[in-house]
């Protein structure tokens, strides 16, 4: 059983929905990105993304697309992200940590190489944006040989065949894209999510996790309620933007610690009237 | 020789049927290269362009809807030209232009632009939007979007914005927002990630009209289609001028628009020589150059797997030369399968070799190219002395210079 799989097996018996925070490593530094991680997992994160930063990143918006910039201004490659978890695991050797990148960094790696060192490194999945079933092939059987998990993204758009397409390559999880558009889009709906959700379930046993559009405590609730994790990334990469140019990068991981709690803390109290009501 | 053109049928076009080329495969792949490198949320949107444009490229009322503005609205058929001073000054092979710098707008770019905006009304979308280098094809798409009372937005980098002011003003004056792109190296490479942005957001009633021969699956092949009707021009014209087929079709690659064009139907031509012109900005020995065919690695990029500028990281490298147009770290996905199969054969020009070329043919033959065509041009005018005064090179003289007017006059020291 993978950590991934085991983490949501966990969350599921304790009737607790996941909180998946993301941030891009490197963000403002590599030092700092590994002190907020385990920072994150003390403030109640159930498993970490990490975005490797890429030059054209096509799916993040404003917010996701400034922190890639400050992370690549220092010249953070894919190897470097894959020491950071490796310190991570020195001290954390429960919390899934997921890549979230583009394919030319591992393609120009190799996509074994990538996969046994991501392995070494203590990685436990990989999302890789811009290749969708049809693509993959060659990488999932890379990856899934290192007994790596492959995550794919599900948007508004996929119809019941392109989920059954997924379903069959996906495993870890599956993440939900709830609106249109890009990272840090608005206008979450939480209706529409719900129903949309419903038919990924009919075609997918994995856990469904759902972001792009989760930035307060109170649409973290209310996902909580229809989905298996809430997944938040632009919310927190904003508040570390916000500290890194007033200077206050020492104040990140207690900031950002802040913030989850207050997540966690409404989506807890979601799970439990969920529970009892 | 002579009897090639009674073989071929006389002057007219040849019918495309029956090809043995059958690229790209169902999946958008060009052997190894091509394909939909996109975010789920992109998906839908290109399935929904993918069954449209199968649909309609079949449709005998678009495809006279088509011709109809390619002749009446651009100017087509585009002349070929026998650049006869020229040829003699350079003593070998006889040169032919395509006049593609005599199109609405003065460029190729339009008759992609035609083709993707009449294709947007059929689907009912309502809005365009477009990315631009140098400018050139988001003029094209306000032209169009004019035309067709679309609105249009023109997505382009910040650093492109302040150096190709006329066109900004140009599509302003046409009726497009221009939106100036702040991230990345905020040129072409930047407004086209933009461009996608919107149109993961606004699907509904968007349509991308993507420039040239890049991007996921359907475009590649969607819009050498589209600009694949000079070569079918040109392959006619040179046979009833010269009673043959060319020796040798050259064309100047950034996407690799413009190139496809000319050559796609000629591929199934094996005398004919294909040759593609990349820049090589100040020499590809010094890395500032735009050139990945000759000089890059195949990766992805855009929504496609080809050859690409690239660091040990795989990030994507900024890219120079002379030329906007010419300026993009990518190449067409069919251009790296033509290169490995060995249909056609890339190299590269530098600024200085292009410059060169600009002013000779203007005054050899009182035509102003475009600095992106120059670098064709250029080539042309190294090989064709190596060659015999019987033989032929057809070159795509795929732009005219007026817009490169500042460019060029501020390199040699002078404010207009």
């Amino acid at each position: 059983m993978s950590r991934i799989q085991r983490r949501f097996e966990q969350l599921r018996a304790a009737g607790r929905t996941a909180l998946i925070p993301f941030v891009t490593a490197g963000d403002p530094t590599p030092e700092l990105t590994l002190a907020l991680m385990h920072r994150m997992v003390s403030a109640g994160a159930d498993l970490i993304e990490l975005g490797v930063p890429f030059s054209d990143p096509i799916a993040d918006g404003p917010v996701i697309q400034r922190a890639t910039e400050r992370a690549l201004a220092q010249g953070i490659s894919l190897r470097d992200v894959l020491a950071i978890v490796r310190r991570f695991r020195e001290t954390d050797n429960e919390t899934p940590v997921v890549l979230m990148g583009y394919l030319n960094p591992i393609e120009v790696m190799g996509g074994e190489v990538f996969a046994q060192a991501a392995r070494e490194a203590g990685m436990d999945g990989a999302l890789i944006v811009d290749v969708p079933p049809e693509e993959s092939h060659a990488l999932v059987d890379a990856v899934k040989a290192q007994g790596l998990d492959l995550v794919y993204l599900l948007a508004p758009t996929s119809d019941a065949a392109r989920i059954e397409a997924i379903a069959e390559v996906a495993s870890g999880f599956v993440y939900y894209v709830s609106v249109k558009g890009v990272t840090g889009a608005g206008h979450l709906d939480v209706d529409e999510v719900s129903s949309k959700l419903d038919a990924i379930r009919a075609r997918i046993e994995l856990p469904v996790g759902v972001g792009f559009g989760i930035n307060t405590a109170a649409t973290a609730a209310q996902v909580a309620r229809v989905a298996d994790a809430v997944i938040v990334g632009s919310a927190i990469v904003g508040r570390i933007e916000a500290l890194a140019e007033e200077g206050q990068v020492e104040r990140i991981p207690a900031v950002v610690g802040d913030f989850l709690g207050e997540l966690r803390a409404a989506i807890d109290e979601t799970d439990h009237g969920d529970q009892h009501g | 020789m002579a009897t090639r053109a009674e073989d071929l049928g006389g002057g007219e076009p040849p019918v495309m049927a029956a090809k043995a080329y059958q690229w790209p495969d169902a999946g958008g792949h060009f052997g190894p290269y091509g394909g939909m490198f996109v975010p789920e949320t992109l998906m839908h949107p290109l399935t929904e362009l993918r069954q449209a444009y199968a649909r309609y490229l079949g449709d005998p009322d678009f495809l006279r809807e088509l011709d109809a503005d390619l002749r009446d609205y651009v100017g087509r058929p585009s002349p070929v030209y026998h650049a006869e001073r020229w040829s003699r000054e350079l003593g070998g092979a006889q040169l032919f232009l395509k006049r593609e710098d005599l199109n609405h707008t003065g460029a190729h770019k339009v008759n992609n632009t035609i083709g993707q905006a009449l294709l947007a009304r059929r689907m009912g979308k309502t809005r365009i939007i477009a990315e631009t280098g140098a400018g050139q094809h988001g003029v094209a798409s306000a032209t169009v979007a004019a035309r067709l009372g679309l609105e249009c937005v023109v997505y382009m980098g910040e650093v492109d914005v302040a150096r190709q002011e006329a066109n900004v003003y140009r599509m302003r004056l046409l009726g497009a927002e221009v939106v100036a792109v702040k991230s990345g190296t905020r040129t072409l490479k930047d407004a086209l990630n933009e461009a996608m942005r919107d149109w993961v957001t606004n699907v509904d009633n968007t349509f991308y009209i993507i420039g040239t021969v890049a991007g996921p699956h359907p475009y590649p092949a969607m819009v050498r289609d589209f600009q694949s009707v000079i070569g079918r021009e040109a392959r006619g014209q040179m046979i009833e001028q010269t009673g043959r087929l060319p020796d040798v079709v050259m064309a100047c690659v950034g996407g690799g628009s413009n190139a496809i064009g000319l050559f796609y139907p000629f591929i199934e031509d094996p005398e004919v020589a294909m040759i593609g012109v990349e820049a090589a900005g100040d020499g590809l020995e010094t890395g500032r150059h735009a050139a990945p065919l000759c000089a890059g690695e195949p990766g992805v990029l855009h929504g496609n797997r080809t050859y690409l500028m690239e660091d040990a990281n795989g990030q994507i490298r900024e890219t120079h030369s002379v030329s906007a147009g010419l300026d993009y770290p990518g190449v067409g996905p069919e251009h790296a399968w033509l290169k490995d199969s060995g249909r056609a054969s890339y190299v590269a020009v530098t600024d200085d070799e292009a410059l060169a070329a600009f002013h000779g043919l203007t005054r050899t033959e009182g035509i102003i190219p475009a600095l992106e065509t120059s670098h064709a041009l250029a080539q042309a005018s190294k090989l064709a002395p190596t060659m015999r005064k019987d033989q032929s090179i057809l070159i795509n003289l795929s732009g005219r210079g007026d817009k490169d007017m500042q460019t060029v006059a501020r390199l040699e020291g002078l404010q207009l």
